[in-house]
């Protein structure tokens, strides 16, 4: 083998990793459902290429597109969630919040939703009762109808119990385009709240920690408080919830999709004391952790102040914040300066953020 | 958990304490020299990279990662045996989480349960007893990983096993030794370090006596230290400071956790159920004596390699791969016959790239960004 030198080395890296990712793996695996690398690799590698059109091409949440002189986004997502029932929530709960957030971070209102139900043979239904009068109440709150649906009896032990998925429908009725490709050099990154309430509530109701907190999951809609933002800030670029790999992948995806560096300030953050202590016993980082009810949003440099202070004028924007800013260089990268005073780089997960050993 | 308890941490990362420190580590370094320094212990590495501590430190010092990442030294080998248990009738394999997904040969454990293996991750060998308590159908074993800090609760947990006369428990042991690792580190002529940032949760167990002759023989100071920031700026200075006065000691940063004498009565619950193995295979390092553990005689009863008729899988880590030379800081990653070609994040062969803060690892993913561009674009 010839000698390599240090660029030719870098440059056949980089060679590499702009090739369209293909999928090694012969079966799903757990990491294929967290967010990460992963997911992406099956959705461009698989979905993208079998669906390819322009509605689906930029992958954001949901798509949107005209209906004679209307803009309407649709979107679709199913809920897998264990334990049913935890603090603050349920799967109904969050069947409801996460499709109408999905919907109004295109700057859509949430018009109709509907809902579809796997169950396990042997489902209580007083528990599938306690689910659907969640989402009769979450619908409400959020002002949308679940105009149709669907429901599917699996034998025992083909399912986890209760399986839902929901699909929505919204109007954009304001003139907005936004794009996880539109950030650009001087804007702004703003959350609407404390990040990983939702994830850290998840793990600790599933018992295996033996720790006890009065903790509850974030799970909310955020049509008013994304309202507010988009009247306040007109030339917001990008908002998305910062559900499954937290603000982090959503960071790094803003950075690929817009050719920018992400520069986030790690105190700037808003963590509960909460999540951070439980996050610093499992060494996991909360910017991975999943939300229900927050989003980050990318704002035009001039319009970060009255968009925090928009936020903060409503109950569930009280923490909102700066938390950081768009730089040209280096392009694609996550940077965050720590707390501590140094740097370090936020990559995108392979697969779920899993507790360390040491 | 109450605000007192973060508190307390946050003293450990005290910006303007971690500047004081910094502007005095900067008084120590000679213009020009290199100061290679290794922290062994993978815990320090996440501290150095979750902090940024190396944008504390002049140019002239290069911390080098070194060999003390538990998923990330075990043999592929090992992995594949594992996943020969799990994939046995009636067996659920248990696990920490963070080896989930390290790779063998035949895939990783994520892989193993989508193919049908009953795989579950525990936090604690605790928890695998606690399932084998409940599961008495299922025959329960634990993959056991990890240096002295977490061999002691393998050996409590056999021992808490025997007492309950529990029969579905058992324990794939695969506990590594730090010392023998270092002494195969240290006795390569072309060793790069300078000093040494010892593993601060190790030495709670074994203590630092352990340690004396890399000061006494190999002239290489050795500080113990704490897993906050500003613990390792502590020990960089004292590293520095012994080798700006020409002194090579064992020193004990990590005071207020570790005790000199170590934890006795941890050392003989491993005594009691472990003994070294003759030698063991490291990934990217090769075979080394005396640098594991295994299940006595005694406990024979707990011990998966006996109850299991494992097949013992050899994977020959391809002759090409450097890590040893990585490891030694004789190399830079790039200049690994098989970096970036046969060995990827996504296809490791050594221990340096399996962990995403593995020196091959970082090197791939960021390589391109020079510490100079990120800092700019951090100032800017």
């Amino acid at each position: 083998m010839t000698q390599r030198t240090e660029q030719e080395v870098l440059e056949r890296i980089e060679r590499i990793r702009r090739r369209r990712p293909r999928i090694t793996d012969e079966r799903i695996t757990l990491s294929h459902g967290s967010g990460g690398r992963a997911t992406h690799t099956l959705i461009d590698a698989l979905f993208l290429e079998a669906f390819r059109n322009p509605f689906l091409e930029p992958l954001e949440d949901q798509a949107v597109f005209s209906v004679g002189a209307e803009r309407l986004a649709f979107t679709t997502d199913s809920y897998v969630v264990s334990p049913l029932f935890f603090p603050g929530g349920d799967i109904g709960d969050l069947a409801v919040n996460g499709t109408v957030n999905d919907l109004a971070v295109s700057g859509a209102r949430p018009l109709y939703l509907s809902a579809g139900f796997i169950l396990e043979e042997g489902f209580p239904i007083a528990d599938l009762r306690r689910i659907v009068a969640s989402m009769a109440k979450a619908a409400e709150r959020a002002g949308v109808q679940i105009v149709t649906g669907d429901t599917k009896v699996v034998q025992r032990g083909k399912a986890d119990g209760c399986f839902v998925n929901t699909a929505g429908i919204g109007v954009l009725e304001r003139p907005v385009r936004l794009s996880a490709a539109a950030a650009r050099p001087g804007d702004a990154v703003i959350v609407s709240g404390p990040v990983g309430d939702h994830g850290i509530t998840i793990m600790l109701a599933r018992g295996e920690l033996g720790i006890e907190s009065d903790l509850r999951s974030d799970t909310a809609p955020l049509t008013e408080l994304i309202c507010l933002l988009l009247d306040a800030a007109p030339r917001t670029r990008f908002i998305r919830d910062a559900t499954r790999g937290g603000v982090a992948t959503i960071c790094n995806e803003l950075a690929l999709a817009s050719g920018v560096a992400v520069v986030l300030d790690e105190q700037a953050i808003p963590v509960r004391p909460e999540v951070r202590g439980a996050s610093e016993i499992l060494g996991i980082d909360p910017l991975y952790v999943a939300c229900e009810g927050r989003f980050v949003a990318v704002v035009a440099g001039d319009e970060a102040t009255v968009a925090v202070g928009a936020l903060r004028s409503h109950p569930e924007g009280a923490s909102a914040a700066v938390i950081g800013r768009i730089a040209d260089d280096p392009p694609g990268l996550v940077l965050v300066t720590t707390g501590f005073g140094g740097m370090r780089i936020i990559d995108m997960l392979v697969g779920d953020p899993l507790p360390r050993i040491c | 958990m109450g605000p007192e308890g973060m508190r307390f941490v946050d003293e450990y990362r005290d910006r303007e304490k971690a500047q004081a420190l910094a502007a005095n580590i900067a008084t120590l370094v000679e213009p020009g020299r290199r100061y290679g320094l290794m922290e062994i212990c993978g815990g320090h590495t996440h501290t150095i990279y979750k902090h940024g501590i190396e944008d504390y430190l002049p140019e002239e010092v290069q911390l080098v990662h070194g060999p003390g990442c538990p998923v990330c030294v075990i043999p592929m080998g090992r992995i594949d045996d594992a996943i020969w248990i799990a994939e046995q009738d009636g067996v659920t394999m248990t696990s920490f989480g963070d080896l989930l997904r390290v790779p063998g040969a035949r895939g990783s454990f994520l892989d193993a349960k989508a193919r049908g293996a009953d795989i579950q991750m525990v936090y604690s060998p605790l928890d695998s007893l606690r399932i084998a308590r409940n599961n008495p159908h299922r025959r329960v074993v634990f993959m056991a990983i990890g240096f002295e800090t977490t061999t002691p609760s393998t050996a409590m947990t056999v021992l808490r096993a025997a007492a309950e006369g529990l029969e579905n428990f058992s324990v794939f042991c695969n506990h590594v030794t730090i010392i023998p690792a270092l002494q195969a580190l240290l006795a390569s002529p072309d060793l790069h370090i300078d000093g040494f940032i010892g593993p601060g949760h190790v030495s709670t167990v074994i203590g630092c006596e352990p340690y004396r002759f890399i000061a006494a023989e190999h002239g290489r100071p050795f500080v113990v230290a704490g897993f906050e920031p500003l613990d390792i700026l502590q020990a960089i200075q004292m590293l520095l400071l012994q080798l700006r006065e020409g002194r090579s000691e064992v020193e004990n940063q990590y005071t207020r956790v570790v005790p000199w004498e170590g934890n006795q009565k941890a050392l003989q619950a491993i005594d009691e159920v472990m003994e070294p193995r003759p030698t063991f295979e490291w990934r990217g390092l090769g075979w080394i004596p005396d640098s594991a553990m295994r299940i006595r005689e005694k406990y024979a009863r707990f011990d998966a390699e006996r109850i299991f008729d494992v097949p013992a899988t050899r994977v020959a880590d391809p002759p090409a791969c450097q890590c040893g030379e990585v490891l030694r800081g004789t190399i830079k990653p790039w200049e690994c016959k098989v970096f970036g070609t046969a060995c990827t994040p996504e296809t490791p062969i050594g221990t340096c790239m399996v962990s995403s803060e593995g020196a091959c690892a970082a090197y791939y993913n960021f390589g391109r960004f020079t510490r100079l561009r990120v800092r700019q674009a951090g100032s800017a």
